[in-house]
């Protein structure tokens, strides 16, 4: 390499130039830009919650009363913005724009992405999807109420006729934008992990977090289009005078749950896939041992992939589905299990026999195994259609997917975050301040949603401004639980402001031998351009 | 500020009482939510017996994974934590133990699927029905029929809270609830008339999507005389949680009288009001 070559290869832009991240080609600047914009998203998202759970703390309506904060309907259009932007704009930024961006390349030993413009302007469309999200609540949705009400779903004709004003209109574009970014972002991460794998990397050496991107990324590819065509029937329907889904005009309300759902259903696993890749580098790193069956891991993810899609129609046991459908949805949807339970088992053989030291990232990670397992069997129970004709729309679903995502992929991304904190920002965080946010955050998790089984088992169905007296009590502990987690939000924050002030340089890898992968061979941060010289693996 | 020394207090005091109370004994009235009850309400169908025992076996069977899980995350985080065991195995194979924990919760599968299929076909397979209710949804009440009985249809409203009223429940009460006889197998068809609806009663396992264009079907038999109450369980705007369902499962006699005198009407309604009276004094007598 000349001299000169080597002194472009260092020059870092400054922090302040603005030029660096808008126009920003570089997978590092643009994972970090992810990460920053998911956070922000999630801020917002967790205080639409907020106002949930400050509502259902007693009966009656205490918010949502006509006050400041509006009436019954814009507790509805909390709900739906909650669960729209934890989905869109936290947990996939979080997960696939910022640990796939800052990783994927980093472990594959590839110099950057692929396609580093696309990268850009993956980035780039989601402030303006969120922008136009954001928006939505605050132009006419349903008769003179702001914002759209429908639920994250969006099920016609609440989403047709049902709302009659521009706010969804935004929310059909916004998602739209946003289904383009990533589906841009897929192209980007599978031409990159097909072609610019460093020499000796074989596709069965890869490391497991890419392995896991590369299978999100494909359900993406292949979901997000039936998404987008449902979305566009629904802006037809709605501005251009079609009936895809107005029975009226010979449509069927029913055909656009099915085209939501089998984009849907990949979706929740597109949620936590990434979160499955994240955890098994923190479990073997920390056991100080390879990954307990390696291939079974990788290929369980690519089962749970595939059956992902075709298990959509148990979302929808109670729209009056032939009974002989319902029974193969419910066979399908039980074999999900077992591939999950390899990758349950998996990480805890791993752990066995190993030497196991509790990092703060190896406590959120444990947490998640234990968790995510509460989750899965909940899944199981619902996944039959005789018990869920009980469950459905109740806040034993809010709990069971609430377990897979709210503990499940939040406990994986705050598991990669304190893994990767020092390689991403170049410093040192406060450990003892991190644990205890890990504290905060699995007593408040536990306390908010595990009482959300008694309430759906006693009937609470789902999305209820005000419920019946009955339900007091556990609506009540459920609040108290959001509080506790508060605590553990604000201590993340902390965890942030003293990193910053402190700035202790980090170490290239804080975590000794159990570290293999190739990110850990670099410096924190990592040069702004890596691997010019491809590593070579054995 | 919030008063957190009283609100804490107050907590542990609920807490106290719900679980005392608890362990005092089953005070669960059928056909509503029991404040800080745990399980499913008591059933009062053919089905929803089905479905609570069902769901029992699935508890058993989900609880112990769930303890084997943790117990043996606890085992590994003691047994082999860095001071326990400073030196790591290398070992990241055993395909005997990766061919049981395959094979054994697909054995586990099976077994919930034995009694999982059955109940779904017993749901899904409405029997020789005594005659027809046609309840459809609207923004935000139900309308009934009893094409049988030739009755037009009624709708059934939310009581407001300020015009409750005796034993009524907020949120739960509504103004002409519907009326079956007990032991009578009713087909149920379900529609809506804007847009999608749920019509859901915990009590007898019902939950079925009220669909603009569509007819549903499904069906039940009470088995017990009372007062049941549902709600609507797909989000259809702004009171959809006031657009509660209320059942009065009563005596086949009463059920004619009801019939009678015109369901819907004031007049139909007191008849039901005074059986149910007539009931309770009865029941008191009995205690």
């Amino acid at each position: 390499m000349s001299a000169e070559a080597a002194t472009h290869d260092d020059h870092t832009p400054s922090m302040w130039d603005w030029r660096r991240w808008v126009l920003s080609t570089n997978h590092k600047d643009i994972g970090t830009m992810y990460l920053v914009f998911a956070i922000f998203a999630g801020i917002i998202g967790g205080a639409l919650s907020g106002l949930m759970r400050w509502e259902l703390m007693e009966p009656g309506l205490q918010v949502f009363n006509n006050g400041f904060w509006g009436n019954e309907h814009n507790y509805n259009v909390a709900t739906t913005m909650h669960g729209l932007i934890m989905i869109f704009f936290m947990v996939m930024p979080a997960m696939i724009g910022g640990f796939g961006n800052w990783f994927v390349p980093l472990m594959i030993g590839a110099p950057d992405m692929a396609f580093p413009r696309m990268n850009n302007i993956s980035f780039w469309l989601l402030p303006f999807a969120f922008i136009l999200a954001v928006m939505s609540m605050f132009v006419p949705g349903a008769g003179g109420d702001m914002g759209f009400g429908g639920g994250w779903v969006l099920y016609p004709p609440l989403s047709t006729s049902g709302h009659n004003g521009p706010a969804m209109d935004l929310l059909i574009l916004s998602l739209h934008i946003a289904g383009v970014s990533s589906i841009l972002g897929s192209i980007n991460f599978i031409t990159t992990i097909f072609n610019m794998r460093a020499p000796g990397m074989t596709i069965h050496k890869m490391p497991l977090f890419v392995w896991s991107v590369l299978v999100t990324v494909f359900l993406l590819l292949l979901s997000l289009p039936v998404l987008a065509g449902a979305l566009t029937m629904l802006l037809t329907d709605r501005n251009f005078g079609t009936a895809f889904f107005d029975p009226a005009g010979g449509g069927d309300p029913v055909m656009y749950q099915h085209l939501f759902w089998f984009f849907g259903h990949p979706e929740v696993y597109i949620l936590i896939l990434p979160g499955f890749g994240i955890i098994s580098h923190i479990v073997s790193t920390f056991s100080r041992k390879p990954i307990f069956g390696y291939l079974g891991m990788a290929y369980a993810m690519v089962a749970i992939g595939f059956i992902g899609f075709i298990v959509w129609a148990h979302h929808m046991y109670t729209v009056g589905m032939p009974v002989d459908l319902k029974a193969y949805f419910i066979a399908a949807t039980m074999v999900i299990a077992v591939p999950t339970g390899i990758k349950i088992f998996s990480w805890i053989a791993t752990m066995w026999g190993g030497s196991i030291e509790f990092r703060t990232p190896m406590m959120w990670a444990i947490g998640f195994i234990f968790l995510f397992t509460v989750g899965g069997v909940t899944g199981v129970v619902l996944a039959n259609a005789g018990v869920d004709q009980s469950l459905h729309d109740t806040y034993y679903v809010v709990a069971h997917f609430h377990y897979v995502l709210s503990l499940g992929a939040v406990f994986a991304i705050f598991a990669g975050w304190y893994y990767w904190f020092e390689k991403i920002f170049g410093v040192k965080y406060n450990s003892i301040l991190a644990r205890l946010q890990f504290a905060f955050f699995f007593i408040g998790a536990n306390v908010i949603f595990f009482p959300q089984h008694f309430l759906g088992l006693q009937g609470m169905p789902r999305r209820y401004v005000d419920y019946a007296d009955g339900f007091a009590f556990w609506n009540y502990v459920s609040t108290v639980g959001y509080l506790i987690m508060l605590v553990g939000m604000v201590l993340f924050f902390l965890v942030l402001i003293d990193a910053m002030i402190r700035r202790r340089k980090a170490d290239a890898n804080p975590w000794g031998e159990g570290a293999t992968t190739l990110e850990w061979t670099l410096s924190s941060p990592p040069p702004f351009h890596q691997f010019n010289e491809l590593p070579k693996i054995k | 500020m919030p008063d957190l020394y009283g609100e804490a207090m107050r907590f542990l005091t609920a807490l106290v009482l719900t679980w005392t109370t608890a362990a005092a004994g089953a005070l669960a009235t059928p056909g509503q939510p029991t404040d800080g009850g745990l399980g499913l309400q008591p059933a009062v169908t053919p089905i929803m017996e089905r479905v609570t025992s069902f769901h029992n076996i699935l508890l058993w069977i989900i609880i112990p994974i769930t303890l084997f899980v943790m117990g043996l995350l606890l085992w590994v985080m003691i047994r082999y934590n860095r001071k326990a065991n400073p030196e790591a195995s290398k070992n990241s194979h055993n395909t005997l133990l990766e061919v049981v924990w395959t094979a054994v919760p697909v054995m586990i599968l099976i077994v919930i699927s034995v009694f999982s299929f059955p109940l779904l076909y017993f749901q899904d397979e409405i029997p020789e029905a005594d005659f027809t209710i046609k309840a459809t949804g609207y923004q935000w009440y139900w309308g009934y029929e009893y094409p049988d009985h030739e009755a037009p249809e009624y709708i059934s409203s939310m009581v407001a809270e300020e015009d409750l009223t005796g034993d009524q429940l907020r949120n739960l009460s509504v103004d002409y609830p519907l009326v079956v006889p007990v032991d009578a197998t009713v087909r149920l068809q379900v529609t809506a008339a804007d847009v999608i609806h749920n019509w859901a009663m915990p009590s007898f396992g019902t939950k079925m999507d009220a669909i603009p264009g569509r007819i549903n079907e499904t069906w039940f038999r009470v088995t017990e005389e009372g007062t049941y109450y549902g709600q609507c369980s797909e989000l259809c705007g702004i009171r959809h949680a006031f657009m509660p369902i209320e059942v009065h499962v009563v005596s086949q006699d009463a059920f004619d009288a009801w019939v009678e005198a015109g369901p819907g009407s004031d007049e139909a309604n007191a008849v039901i009001a005074e059986y149910t009276a007539a009931r309770e004094t009865r029941l008191a007598q009995l205690d």
